[in-house]
């Protein structure tokens, strides 16, 4: 009769993880393969395709102002991220307040996530000058609107039965908040988050290629103009995996706290 | 104590006169309730029976005050209220907690655990853990599930669950208790059993109880009173109280009086057109 929630053993979801990871494996070794044998017997010039090989001693050499520039990369989206997560779940807090007030705001929400970022870009330095602040408000505008609308759908879906409960015994405003429609929203709220967490390093990156200067503090994106610029093709190749592991690691984060704060009741975390 | 002695005192009187209530549908109004009067007594055990969709949940929910009618008045009284007295052993004795609801599903929060779902009641009225999590324990272990309180409601069985949602609402020691087709979507056996255990508690307890069901046969095992309803409009067909013993064992079911309750409320149900 009891519904089993058993986690699986260490050894099983060992094995699981080898049935994982190892098919991506075995394709990302044929790929580079190929790729380094293809671009040396077709003598494919350094500056179009370096072979992996190249890319491999860019990242050696340059692995000091690599992991400088995805520190700083790093940081802004990061904190674009906590501001999406704080004011995303704050707005829709909001907005599910009152359907008027969602109809009259909820537009323009969805206007932040269609607006071109980069147009807007030259917009944030002006009014929050170039560095690092800007490219927080970037990282911050690109990855909101998933928060707010996942955060909303959450709330919206209360099942009416459990808020009628708390109507019959005296909830107030405050304590539904807490107790019933932010605990029934986290499955959705967290949905949102892996969504915002890839596209503030986007944000980032992007907000980084018109407000990125500043002096000393230069980001992935600033790093990938510069070698563009110089032709540093393996570099920019380089500049370009650290961004894409600094994405899966926010993304990773995210999804295993997740994960952990859903372990117990939530079906989405299981198995 | 005996079951033939239920405390009527701890009860309320539910006084329900000439209530309509109407809602809005997508091919205009469909009347709910036309014209309902009921006069429901302190302590008793009522059973409304009618077909799916007739209404009786839009009542149960009037009187719970989860809605508002359009027409009529609903008077809940505490009869014998004899200075608070009447309350004596209960953990928190106020008029907003006095009335609990039992809902067609468990409905209880997926992401607390058992324990923290039965004292959820009055964490809302502000009491503090310790005593909330003691009183959590006693109506546990009055409905058996003492040795649950730390699972979640994932990992319960659909009887276990609705069992957690009858001592959450038991912990107010409600004076009214409403509950909406609970045992409906439970298999006839665990049912039966929650059949016993709910007439049990009412002895035990002796609240008022107010019993929505669409089975004839939970009906007249449960209540000392049955009101049969037609489909929408509802209207009141039957009002019978029910010829059986006080004290019911589920040997009850197998016998020609209680065949004959069923036969009676077969035939109003059939009368009222369903």
């Amino acid at each position: 009769m009891v519904a089993s929630t058993r986690v699986p053993s260490s050894r099983t979801s060992q094995r699981h993880l080898v049935g994982v990871a190892a098919p991506p494996l075995v394709a990302l070794v044929a790929l580079l393969a190929g790729w380094e044998l293809m671009t040396r017997a077709l003598g494919v010039p350094a500056f179009l395709l370096p072979p992996p090989s190249a890319i491999a001693r860019a990242g050696v050499t340059d692995a000091a102002g690599l992991a400088m520039a995805t520190l700083i990369t790093a940081e802004a989206a990061v904190a674009g991220f906590a501001l999406s997560t704080l004011l995303g779940v704050l707005a829709a807090v909001l907005l599910a307040t009152s359907r008027p007030l969602e109809r009259a705001l909820y537009p323009y929400a969805v206007l932040l996530q269609t607006v071109p970022i980069v147009a807007i870009a030259p917009l944030l330095v002006l009014w929050f000058g170039p560095g690092g602040r800007a490219v927080t408000v970037s990282a911050f505008i690109v990855s909101v609107f998933p928060v707010i609308a996942n955060t909303l759908a959450g709330i919206r879906s209360v099942e009416p039965s459990l808020r009628d409960l708390f109507r019959l015994y005296g909830a107030g405003r405050l304590a539904t908040l807490v107790k019933l429609e932010l605990p029934a929203a986290l499955p959705s709220i967290v949905t949102g988050l892996r969504v915002a967490a890839g596209l503030a390093v986007i944000g980032a990156i992007v907000g980084e290629f018109v407000a990125g200067f500043s002096e000393g503090a230069a980001g992935l994106g600033i790093l990938v103009l510069s070698a563009y610029r110089q032709l540093r093709t393996d570099l920019l190749f380089a500049a370009v995996l650290c961004a894409a592991a600094l994405g899966l690691t926010l993304f990773g984060a995210v999804s295993l706290t997740g994960r952990r704060l859903l372990r117990r009741w939530h079906p989405s975390a299981r198995g | 104590m005996g079951e033939a002695s239920p405390s009527r005192e701890r009860g309320v009187r539910v006084q329900i006169a000439g209530v309509r209530r109407t809602f809005e549908g997508e091919g205009g109004e469909v009347p709910a309730l036309a014209g309902i009067d009921l006069d429901i007594a302190a302590g008793s055990f009522v059973a409304l029976l009618g077909p799916s969709g007739c209404g009786k949940s839009t009542l149960l929910r009037l009187i719970a005050g989860l809605d508002r009618a359009d027409a009529g008045t609903i008077r809940v009284s505490p009869e014998a209220d004899a200075g608070g007295a009447t309350f004596a052993g209960g953990v928190v004795r106020s008029a907003a907690t006095s009335t609990a609801f039992v809902f067609q599903d468990a409905h209880l929060l997926p992401w607390r655990s058992v324990l923290d779902n039965t004292a959820l009641p009055l964490e809302l009225a502000g009491v503090d853990a310790a005593t909330r999590h003691a009183a959590a324990r006693e109506e546990l272990s009055r409905v058996g599930l003492s040795d649950a309180e730390a699972r979640t409601p994932a990992e319960l069985s659909g009887g276990m669950r609705m069992r957690v949602s009858l001592a959450r609402a038991l912990i107010t020691r409600p004076r009214l208790l409403l509950l909406d087709e609970p045992f409906a979507a439970l298999d006839e056996l665990t049912r039966g059993r929650l059949d016993d255990q709910l007439r049990a508690l009412w002895a035990e307890l002796g609240m008022t109880v107010i019993f929505v069901t669409h089975s004839i046969t939970e009906a007249a095992y449960l209540a000392e009173r049955a009101v049969v309803l037609t489909p929408r409009p509802a209207r009141i067909v039957l009002d019978r109280t029910l010829d059986l013993p006080t004290a019911r064992a589920a040997t009850i079911r197998l016998t020609p009086e209680l065949g004959r309750e069923v036969q009676v409320l077969q035939e109003a149900l059939e009368r009222g057109g369903a």
